[in-house]
């Protein structure tokens, strides 16, 4: 039985169509899920898409963290389910407490809109289980609010803890630490600004991101279809 | 009791402030020379009814916490004052603030001109 994804839709999202055909095409099933929703009930994972939730009026992420589905949202994550919160989602997380941390303006104060090459840190986590550490990858990124940042304390807890996933080679934002992706202290929790899955396919310039995503799915502990366990470059 | 209240979100020492330092940048090139320590945040204004002001600030203060500021990198400025309760509910003119002229011409701009 294939994986079954839940991606959440918020007003304002707009990645989520990515995120449904990326897991389409990597052999899983995925289905939307409304921000009003109560219930994730039946679902293997969740992702929070890229987008503008709620127009990103106050903050990113800041009113979407009050959307109803955000409380079956922690529960899941609370027993271990895995949760994919990509660019707006990683924003939602932090709002939601359940990444460490903020997403602030990008030094520089600018828009990008490039592809970027990431480092694997830590293989240790729901997104990155079939990568392997230090492998290059090339994802685009999309963001104006993608410069993480966080206390001291917390980038050591991050740090020593090995819970930053993925590093920017060249760090384009004004990251702390070059950092592209974190997980929480479950390591069932994941956050990254860049676009995993609008890297799933040679013709979209990068198939990068399939590594990433097979590695999600195949957290979700349902078996993903022997077809879609070939090499990104068979999609 | 009704109160105004404004408040003033900040970002903290330390975190970027990429719109404040480009605006300070191009302060000179506008011909104002002399003005420093450029910061950019948000205004928020609403009212609130309370029993009395410590509980209306301790809510206030609820709110700013879990809402209207992230505390990784923003700080609130709280200003209370005991309104009039006006029937449209806007929040009036906290004494000590001032409109200034931008607000005019930018609504002279934006009318029916």
């Amino acid at each position: 039985m294939a994986a079954r994804i839940g991606v959440v839709v918020f007003p304002g999202s707009n990645c989520e169509h990515d995120a449904v055909e990326a897991v389409h095409a990597l052999g899983g099933e995925a289905d939307l899920l409304w921000h009003g929703d109560t219930s994730i009930t039946g679902f293997d994972g969740v992702v929070l898409p890229g987008g503008f939730a709620h127009g990103d009026y106050l903050r990113p992420g800041a009113i979407a963290r009050f959307s109803p589905v955000m409380r079956a949202v922690v529960r899941f994550a609370a027993d271990g389910g895995p949760v994919l919160g990509i660019c707006n989602g990683f924003q939602v997380l932090t709002e939601a407490g359940l990444l460490p941390g903020a997403l602030q303006k990008n030094a520089g104060l600018k828009f990008l809109c490039t592809t970027v090459e990431l480092e694997v840190v830590s293989t240790a986590s729901v997104l990155t289980g079939a990568a392997s550490v230090g492998q290059r990858l090339r994802v685009p990124i999309n963001h104006f609010e993608g410069n993480y940042t966080c206390d001291e304390h917390t980038l050591a807890t991050l740090r020593g803890d090995d819970r930053i996933v993925l590093r920017y080679v060249d760090n384009p934002n004004g990251s702390v630490d070059d950092i592209a992706g974190i997980c929480n202290e479950g390591r069932n929790v994941v956050g990254l600004m860049p676009h995993p899955e609008r890297a799933c396919d040679p013709l979209l310039g990068s198939d990068d991101g399939a590594v990433l995503l097979r590695g999600f799915l195949a957290a979700t502990g349902a078996t993903v279809a022997a077809a879609s366990t070939a090499a990104g470059s068979a999609l | 009791m009704t109160f105004d209240v404004l408040v003033e979100v900040r970002l903290r020492p330390g975190i970027a402030d990429p719109q404040g330092s480009t605006i300070e940048r191009a302060l000179p090139v506008l011909g104002f020379d002399g003005i420093t320590g450029v910061h950019v945040g948000k205004a928020i204004r609403f009212c609130i009814d309370a029993t009395d002001e410590a509980s209306a600030r301790s809510e206030v203060d609820d709110l700013c916490a879990r809402f209207l500021t992230n505390p990784v990198i923003e700080d609130a400025v709280v200003t209370l004052f005991e309104g009039d309760a006006t029937d449209d509910r806007s929040p009036g003119t906290i004494p000590g603030t001032t409109v200034g002229g931008g607000a005019t011409t930018a609504a002279g701009i934006g009318g029916e001109a």
